[in-house]
């Protein structure tokens, strides 16, 4: 990840320090999210903030949570075949732009994917250029192209939208949008069972009641890209040389192959998602505006990293950053505060654990930043919601500090590659 | 030495090469919106080049070189600080509260405040540092959260009940420097009518100090090695964490300048809506752009400047002004490949000299005693 390791000679060191992370099965995977809603069903039933799981915050949360996921979504992409992507934030940017203005001038809210996608192909284009033929320091061509698209959509704003009706150089006028597949019976039955405010059985009419209220065409497809990609990179062939180009390219070289062809198929891929989850964004907004994406790509590679490179893990990382972005866009004080208590028994939780497990510096650690927690949540009655919103960075680093070591990154990402290096 | 030379005017050529494509394909767009890119560039260069646009120019250029040369101390060790942004940010209100808030002599004063600027840029950049050597945590995805994070921590301590203060109908401000903690200005260009930064003089310094210490010293020895190898620097003696935190530390302190000329010499208080953002980033293109070389860093602040400036014209004339910011966009990526051609040019031509020397040497080297 980090500049400084391109001097590395090939990181196949680092294997042997790193024990691989025990992995759930699919059964564990359930118990532990029945669990977590469990956990939020009992902290809402304590503290009476019942926005917390209400069908409308968990409705936010996929509408929130889907752009991270698929600028996630593209930093795996570009970072499994051994490309550093910092440009997301950028191609996530010509992806507002030009899904808006597909959308708008063609009156078509499909026609505006196909400008998420155009806008994310032209950014992932130029970064697969300039990383894998060029082989520019993949930072520098990322924060470069996320330079160059903020500038680009600016001048393309000024050109298309000043004139049209409510639009100008920061702002799209009103685009067409995706209608909402609503069950009106349904919606109506989970609200009166999510009203009586029952434990669990109301947390869960209110997941289904955000399930169902929420849901457009455009959010079932891109739900379908997640087992895609995993599909496409665990289960073919392709994916097999594409991740083996992002853990040791000469290898895959030398087994024929094609390390150039593979890192440019992913990183325009990867650009194509990163523009989808821009014109998501639009679309959910119904117009264009300058700064709409708001570091969102950062925060999609945020989950990423959270989600250990793994499909599975970048959505629950974007979800959670979806869920704690809804909580406080609808504006509850009270439900931020009520999160300090979950986040208490949370670490309080994982701490025990690695007591249990003998990691005392940790478990202690974590033991005591659970007590911390609930003091503060005892002694205040709301959070700053100045630093509230800026959760998901704050959580990122918390993870990065405390679990770098049962991470693991593609062993050759970052590193600039040249055909016959090996050689 | 004539190697250098030659380096350097490769270097050189590479930079106009990608100058000169910028400009082709701005004008590429520009003739596709069926605008005259002669008439633009006429335009530009009329108007950047009034004394008033000077000014601005220079006050502009003194601000982004700070900035660059924040971001240039961690990229000649091979470190990304992309903090930069958050660092100066956190500074310049941490120092504007400050300044406004205690009564010093007139010199002692100022140097008060800027200090202060420093220490909160270097501690912000260190808690980069701490999680890179501690933890592990890559410097790059920790101060892309860190700059974040600032925001919303400057929002909360902007609060008027914490160090915020109402100024006008709805700006927040930090409390305004009395006279005693400001920098005057100077009249560089005396048709103007506008003056310079005072703080242009610090700029120049610091460019001098970098240099120094980055080419004179043995830090920046130690400093370059790293950045070439680490392992090799690890292995003559260098402790190379050691030089990560000492080299964090400094790249904010430096960043905690970059709110300083306009902070003292031109706005007096710190404010979330009109303070100027997003210098960090262009620190980081102007870096590039300048090769981190004070020199070369110098004029790539000036043209970015001048680019910022003159595009003021335009939207008179009908022409989106955001028009330079692909222009820029488009020099720092072309520049960059550029360079790294050369680079690889250097290599092969160096690799070649090294084989025919070899080539030549063992007949010569038999003789030779072991």
């Amino acid at each position: 990840m980090t500049v400084q390791d391109t001097s590395a000679p090939t990181a196949t060191v680092r294997l042997d320090r790193v024990k691989p992370a025990r992995r759930l099965g699919r059964g564990q995977l359930w118990l532990a999210a029945l669990a977590g809603l469990m956990l939020l069903a009992l902290v809402r039933v304590t503290t009476n903030a019942n926005d917390i799981t209400s069908g409308g915050t968990l409705g936010a949360t996929i509408a929130l949570g889907m752009p991270i996921a698929l600028a996630g979504l593209g930093g795996l992409w570009s970072e499994r075949s051994g490309v550093v992507n910092i440009g997301l934030e950028g191609m996530m940017i010509l992806g507002t732009f030009f899904g808006a203005d597909f959308a708008y001038f063609t009156h078509s809210p499909w026609m505006g994917v196909v400008g998420g996608i155009v806008g994310g192909f032209i950014g992932g284009i130029v970064h697969a250029v300039a990383t894998v033929t060029f082989g520019v320091d993949q930072i520098v061509s990322g924060v470069a192209i996320t330079i160059l698209a903020t500038g680009l959509a600016r001048y393309l704003a000024g050109v298309f939208f000043t004139g049209q009706p409510g639009g100008g150089p920061t702002q799209s006028p009103a685009i067409p949008q995706f209608t909402r597949l609503r069950v009106p019976a349904l919606d109506s039955f989970f609200g009166r069972i999510e009203n009586h405010h029952w434990f669990l059985i109301s947390d869960i009419a209110g997941l289904l009641r955000g399930l169902v209220t929420t849901l457009t065409p455009f959010t079932i497809v891109m739900a379908l890209l997640f087992p895609l990609t995993w599909f496409l990179l665990w289960r073919t062939a392709f994916g097999l040389q594409l991740r083996s180009c992002g853990e040791n390219p000469t290898a895959a070289e030398t087994l024929g192959v094609g390390v150039y062809s593979r890192k440019y198929v992913a990183v325009i891929v990867s650009g194509i998602l990163a523009g989808l989850g821009g014109a998501f964004l639009a679309d959910f907004a119904g117009l264009y505006r300058e700064g709409q994406t708001g570091g969102r790509g950062f925060i999609g590679l945020a989950a990423m990293i959270f989600g250990n490179w793994r499909p599975g893990g970048l959505v629950a990382g974007a979800g959670l950053f979806g869920y704690t972005d809804a909580v406080q866009s609808r504006g509850g004080a009270k439900s931020v505060h009520a999160l300090l208590l979950l986040v208490a028994i949370i670490v309080l939780l994982v701490g025990l654990y690695a007591l249990w497990r003998r990691r005392l510096a940790t478990g202690s650690l974590a033991v005591v930043v659970a007590i911390l927690v609930f003091i503060w949540y005892l002694l205040t009655k709301d959070v700053p919601i100045e630093l509230v919103t800026y959760t998901p960075q704050i959580l990122t680093l918390l993870v990065l500090a405390l679990a770098t070591q049962r991470l693991r990154m593609p062993a050759a990402d970052g590193i600039p590659w040249r055909k016959g290096q090996g050689a | 030495m004539r190697d250098r030379l030659n380096r350097l005017a490769l270097n050189v050529i590479a930079a106009l090469l990608a100058g000169l494509f910028a400009a082709a394909v701005t004008s590429l767009i520009l003739w596709a919106r069926g605008d005259s890119p002669s008439f633009v560039i006429s335009q530009m260069w009329h108007y950047g080049t009034q004394p008033s646009s000077e000014v601005t120019i220079l006050n502009s250029a003194t601000v982004y070189y700070l900035s660059a040369l924040a971001v240039a101390i961690g990229f000649r060790m091979n470190l990304f600080n992309i903090g930069v942004d958050g660092q100066y940010r956190l500074a310049a209100m941490l120092a504007g509260a400050f300044g406004g808030a205690v009564a010093l002599p007139t010199g002692l004063h100022q140097i008060a405040i800027i200090v202060v600027a420093m220490l909160v840029g270097a501690s912000w950049a260190g808690l980069v540092a701490v999680l890179k050597v501690t933890r592990g945590v890559s410097e790059v995805i920790s101060s892309i959260m860190l700059n974040f994070i600032a925001t919303g921590l400057i929002a909360y301590l902007m609060r008027p009940t914490i160090l915020g203060h109402r100024s006008g109908a709805n700006d927040i401000t930090t409390e305004p420097i009395p006279r005693s903690g400001q920098v005057p200005g100077v009249n560089l260009i005396s048709s103007a009518g506008t003056k310079v930064y005072g703080l242009i003089f610090l700029a120049i310094g610091m460019g001098v100090l970098f240099h120094i210490v980055v080419n004179h010293t043995r830090f920046g020895f130690d400093l370059r090695a790293t950045g070439r190898s680490s392992s090799a620097a690890q292995a003559s003696g260098v402790s190379v964490k050691k030089m990560i935190v000492i080299t964090l530390l400094l790249s904010g302190a430096m960043a905690g300048l970059v709110g300083m000329p306009a902070l003292l010499g031109d706005s007096y208080s710190y404010s979330s809506i009109t303070f100027q953002t997003g210098l960090g980033f262009t620190g980081i293109a102007i870096a590039l752009l300048g090769r981190n070389n004070p020199i070369g860093i110098a004029f790539a602040a000036v043209l970015w400047a001048f680019l910022d400036q003159s595009a003021q014209i335009l939207d008179i004339n009908g022409i989106p002004k955001e028009i330079v910011q692909i222009t820029q966009g488009v020099v720092v990526l072309s520049v960059v490949i550029a360079y790294e051609l050369v680079r690889r040019a250097a290599l092969a031509r160096q690799q070649r000299r090294v084989g025919r020397a070899l080539a030549t040497v063992p007949a010569e080297m038999e003789g030779a005693p072991a």
